[in-house]
């Protein structure tokens, strides 16, 4: 093989479309007679529908159609369930999914009540402000805790709750462990992690073509594939007359990959009905509202340990809001659950959640996906008993990091995957020594912050160590074809929302063919190109995806070596591959260039050997037996300005193993923006509802993300602990940035702030916040 | 987020704008740098029936020095370019140290510093920094003109004095007397975010070093920029120590400052505790430079 691009830090193949404003998004796609929509959204978070009066909407001109729940006959429907419950013993889970237009009750505020599909976006808009809808207001429930009050109002009447699931999973005995602690902590932690807010809301245009009885979609969704499926049974149509295109997409985070979204059920229904193009496209504002959130979680957490610092056992209780519906299931608080662990060896767990419906938009994953709270309960506990027990803090850690030789490591408990949550390899201190060092934290807490706090300077450092579960099952496939230019064509299931599929898959493509890596074209997230998998979510495209494509390109590379050999008259083992040729060993002159080799593997005359296969082609599919553990340490250097309680960065450094690295440049870009994405989801986004359920912070001048100016430059290094459940050794990094940041911000503000002796058991802060948690410990302080 | 329909008028003079404003009045809004009304256009919370684009009005695109010294600007102006403008950072170094705290660039490329102050709002640095200097505005309508002082010139949230046939058609800038000094201070939670808090000194003193002049003025804590009088008051006639400051800034705090309005980024209490930080640290930059430099 004459080059080698995996573990190359190459440029992306996908960035001159990219940059240059040429890559096809779906609001690029612009079809003739073309159809706009609106909708009429849901002012309460809670109420009963009286009346609906649509007429002035309809009589104004450029209007088409207008549609409320009455109209959509048996095609109204609850959507599926999309991820079930786990397996777990004695779990309670109450499914109720979200309906294309509500039809007796409002459940949150910006649920679609009806649909306006008109000639320009702008006159759907007027035509939206025509539409009178009479609501008898309910009383809306907010407040998790308070939801689950007996007297309640009730978000679901069919239920005598509002309680939507009810999980308890253990790992030994925590009641005997803390019998024999020397040290038992408890506290109370909140955090709320947010909304996505992807740089491209979301948006379809649906095409139906009633000459070919064919149903097209470009739609924004990280499951094209699953769409396609469901969009066929719910339209009564063959899978074959339903392509789903989700062409470039600027950023999923995982709302994306949500399903059905009402908009995805009712734009090509409406396509079809009016034998139209229609388009709509999600503007901001609703995105606040139709979008799906992540939101908080309540933990009462408790950890026994020794005096020595190990760690006997931890006992987590916690509500988990999941909004008005919950078609995703389980699985951010079961990942809350389960990434609490951590790096540590816990002998003993007890971990049980409530989740609770509220009427507040519906909570899925995003980033990190629950794993921020769990980590965020977890690192907190272990520094107040650092402190408690007057241990360092990166030795309490060092003390009950899982060891090397301890892996496979089993926590006993089932994952969001259902099988047990097993890490499947892992070496902790080397990430946390090389984090120490990079950051210099000997020398910063020995020299520099003696320094600068005698200045009258605040500064402080943080550390912090995370696990991150990663590359899930099922499955994903990939097609692999050499064309008669010699160019590679490689098709995949999933969608791309920027992860740099483009070229990290290439180049995986590229070794096994010996071809150049701008020789290959990607295609993703198109089924009429491949229809085979479920999506890209849980940091699982590298993992699963690109194994299904490093076979499907291995197997390509036995049709050529046995194509050649029958060419060449040699035995396999003596031909090479490289620049796109493959040749006898030491003979130079007998290449033959791919191209020509996959004319030969395509004769249009003659007669063939029974069982020989066209082309150089092949398909192939991997699902691995369980996920992949990743895992890392983030440091930071924080100065802190107590007067104002305004907080700057100095410097924020991070090591991170997800096994083999295919692109470290691709890598260091999806850890930079997670960081990023921490960084706001810790100090400056928050979702606020009121106690009307109204949402409070529905536009960007109230819901801040960081910019530019916000996010420091990232000092990344890198471990690698291959995972054996792969043939190419790789983690997901998908979400790696966005895990630990508010563990991290919280321990390196109490650092700065150390004279007050602050515990930060929430995030997200705020100046606002800091300044009140400062006033209490001045109070305190006073009082004392 | 699309705007209701409205009527577009984009006229080349100033007799064109008052023309039209004469005619429309209180259904017509003027477009300038469009950087707060097309997003509440957008989310539909202003629907004008008529908008009037200044954009074309070549004449109202200047900056230029004043007569006595100071500056003057036309509605046409852009923040960038007084940003970038060596007469401005000469003539009305305040206003200049003014410009990289509003917005981020790409807005300051569109907006203008008339229309902030037309704006009014109470967030907004450049009205503050008007009355600190005790600036004017003269406002024009068909027919003629008028100059309105700064302190008459901002009533309210969103509110000037300005009636809706009127165009604010330029505002000028007084420059500063010898030993004298300014400073800007303010927090907001993301750089270019309005501010929660902030505070704007202009201060003189004599040769001595007592001070003769001090004008504390608060954005974003009232319903407009917010003259601390008693703060000033308690300035002038002494020589301007630490204590002094911390003092009149407590009192500006206490006194000056009415109780500040809450939202989901500052409570009350954050903000006259900033009122108070802020004042102090602008007032002792403000004597700094007032006593450091012969200007
Ligand atoms: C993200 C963002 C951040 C911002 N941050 C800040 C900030 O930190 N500080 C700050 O001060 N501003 C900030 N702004 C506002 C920005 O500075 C605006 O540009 C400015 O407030 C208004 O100027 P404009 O020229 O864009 O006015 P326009 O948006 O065109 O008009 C605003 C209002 O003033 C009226 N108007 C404008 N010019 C005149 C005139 N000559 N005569 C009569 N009426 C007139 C209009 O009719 C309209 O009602 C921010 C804006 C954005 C979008």
């Amino acid at each position: 093989m004459t080059t080698r691009y995996f573990g190359q830090r190459i440029k992306r193949n996908e960035d001159p479309v990219l940059l240059s404003g040429r890559a096809l998004f779906t609001d690029d796609v612009h079809l003739p007679d073309m159809l706009h929509v609106a909708f009429v959204r849901s002012d309460h978070a809670h109420g009963r529908i009286v009346s609906i009066d649509v007429e002035a909407a309809r009589e104004r001109e450029g209007v088409v159609a207008v549609y409320t729940a009455a109209d959509l006959g048996d095609y109204w429907q609850p959507g599926p369930l999309l991820v079930p419950p786990p397996p777990i013993e004695g779990i309670v889970f109450n499914a109720r999914t979200q309906v294309p237009l509500a039809k007796d009750k409002v459940r949150h505020v910006g649920e679609p009540i009806a649909m306006v599909v008109a000639e320009s976006r702008y006159i759907a808009e007027d035509a939206v402000e025509d539409i009178f809808v009479e609501i008898e207001p309910l009383p809306a429930v907010v407040d998790m805790e308070k939801a689950l009050e007996p007297d309640a109002p009730l978000i679901h009447e069919d239920l005598d709750s509002n309680l939507a699931a009810h999980v308890v999973q253990t790992k030994g005995d925590y009641e005997k462990a803390k019998a024999e602690a020397d040290v038992v902590i408890r506290r109370r932690f909140y955090y709320n992690h947010g909304i996505a807010a992807a740089m491209e809301n979301r948006g379809m245009v649906a095409h139906w073509d009633a000459k070919t009885q064919h149903l097209t979609m470009w739609d924004t969704t990280q499951a094209p594939i699953a769409i396609r499926n469901g969009l066929a049974a719910m339209l009564g149509l063959s899978t074959s007359q339903v392509r789903v295109i989700a062409p470039f997409i600027g950023g999923g985070f995982g709302p994306k990959i949500m399903m059905f979204y009402p908009e995805e059920v009712l734009i090509p229904w409406a396509a079809m009905k009016l034998n139209r193009p229609v388009k709509w496209i999600e503007d901001r504002r609703e995105n606040f509202f139709a979008t799906t959130h992540e939101r908080d979680q309540i933990h009462w957490a408790e950890i026994a340990l020794t005096k020595e610092g190990r760690i006997l056992g931890v006992k987590d209780t916690f509500l988990h809001d999941t909004g008005a519906y919950d078609p995703y299931g389980l699985t951010v608080p079961i990942n809350s659950q389960c990434t609490l662990l951590g790096c540590y060896d816990v002998p003993n767990y007890y971990s049980e959640f409530k989740a609770v419906f509220t009427n507040k938009t519906l909570v899925t994953p995003y980033r990190g996906a629950g794993r921020q709270h769990g980590v965020f309960v977890m690192e907190r506990l272990l520094d107040i008993a650092a402190r408690e027990l007057g241990l360092d803090r990166n030795e309490i850690r060092r003390r009950n990091f899982i060891p090397p030789d301890k892996f496979p490591y089993n926590n006993e408990i089932i994952y969001q995957d259902f099988v047990p949550l097993v890490y499947d390899s892992g070496n902790y201190e080397p990430a946390l020594n090389k984090a120490l060092e990079l950051i210099g934290y000997e020398q910063f807490v020995k020299e520099e912050q003696p320094r600068l706090r005698a200045e009258g300077k605040h500064v402080g450092i943080g550390v912090v160590a995370y696990v991150e579960g990663t590359g899930i099952g099922p499955y994903e496939g990939a097609r692999v074809q050499i064309e008669s230019n010699g160019m590679v064509n490689v098709a995949t299931g999933i969608g791309t929302q920027g992860q740099g599929h483009f070229t990290s898959f290439a180049q995986v493509v590229a070794d096994q063919l010996g071809v150049d890596v701008r020789k290959i074209r990607m295609v993703t997230g198109d089924t009429a190109e491949f229809h085979w998998g479920t999506g890209t979510f849980a940091s699982r495209g590298a993992v699963v995806a690109g194994n299904a494509i490093h076979a499907a390109a291995a197997a390509v590379r036995q049709k050529i070596l046995k194509l050649a050999s029958q060419e060449l008259e040699v035995a396999e083992e003596d031909l090479e591959l490289g620049d796109g040729k493959v040749w006898v060993r030491g003979v130079p002159d007998t290449a033959i260039d791919l191209g020509t080799l996959a004319v030969k593997a395509n004769p249009l005359r003659g007669a063939v050997k029974p069982g020989t296969e066209p082309g150089l082609e092949a398909t192939a599919y991997f699902g691995p037996e369980r996920g992949a553990t990743a895992n890392g340490v983030h440091a930071m250097i924080v100065e802190v300005d107590p007067e104002t309680a305004t907080v700057q960065i100095k410097r924020y450094v991070t090591v991170h193993d997800c096994g083999r690295v295919i692109n470290p440049l691709i890598l260091d870009g999806q850890i930079h923006g997670g960081i990023a994405q921490g960084i706001g989801n810790a100090f400056y986004e928050r979702i606020i509802y009121d106690d009307n359920g109204q949402l409070l912070t529905a536009s960007f001048m109230d819901y801040l993300i960081p910019t530019a100016m916000e996010v420091p430059p990232i000092e990344i290094d890198h471990v690698e602990t291959p995972s054996p459940l792969n043939p190419l050794g790789t983690k997901g990094a998908g979400e790696a940035g966005a895990i630990p940041t508010g563990a991290l911000f919280a321990q390196a503000i109490e650092d700065a702030l150390a004279e007050y002796n602050l515990e930060i058991r929430e995030i997200p802060l705020s100046p606002n916040r800091l300044f009140e948690l400062i006033q209490e410990a001045k109070a305190k302080k006073g009082g004392a | 987020m699309k705007p209701a329909p409205f009527k577009y008028h984009a006229p080349t003079t100033v007799d064109e704008v008052v023309g039209l404003l004469a005619e429309h009045g209180y259904d017509a809004k003027i477009l300038a740098g469009g950087q707060s009304l097309i997003p509440t256009m957008n989310f539909r919370l202003a629907q004008p029936a008529v908008l009037i684009d200044i954009n074309a009005v070549s004449e109202l695109a200047y900056i230029k020095s004043n007569g006595d010294g100071g500056l003057r600007v036309g509605a046409l102006a852009r923040h960038a370019e007084a940003e970038h403008s060596r007469l401005v950072a000469e003539v009305a170094p305040l206003v200049h140290a003014t410009m990289p705290l509003i917005a981020h660039p790409q807005i300051r490329n569109r907006g203008t510093l008339c229309g902030s102050l037309a704006h009014a709002d109470p967030a907004s640095e450049l009205p503050a920094v008007l009355v600190a200097l005790q600036g004017r505005v003269r406002a024009s309508r068909q027919g003629g003109s008028r100059w309105i002082a700064a302190e008459e010139f901002f009533q309210g949230i969103f509110t000037t004095a300005l009636e809706p046939d009127e165009l604010l058609a330029e505002a000028a800038f007084p420059p500063l007397p010898s030993r004298s000094g300014w400073a800007i201070q303010e927090v907001a939670r993301r750089h270019g975010d309005f501010a929660l808090a902030g505070a704007v000194a202009v201060v003189q003193v004599d040769e001595g070093g007592t001070c003769t002049a001090a004008r504390l003025v608060f954005f974003g804590v009232g319903e407009g920029p917010v003259l601390a009088r008693q703060a000033g008051a308690a300035l002038v006639g002494a020589e301007p120590t630490e204590q002094r400051i911390a003092d009149a800034a407590a009192l500006a705090a206490n006194n000056d400052v009415p109780t500040p309005h809450e939202d989901i980024h500052a409570s009350s209490a954050y903000r006259r505790h900033l009122v108070e930080v802020l004042g102090r640290r602008a007032l002792s930059q403000a004597f700094a430079r007032a006593t450091a430099e012969e200007r």
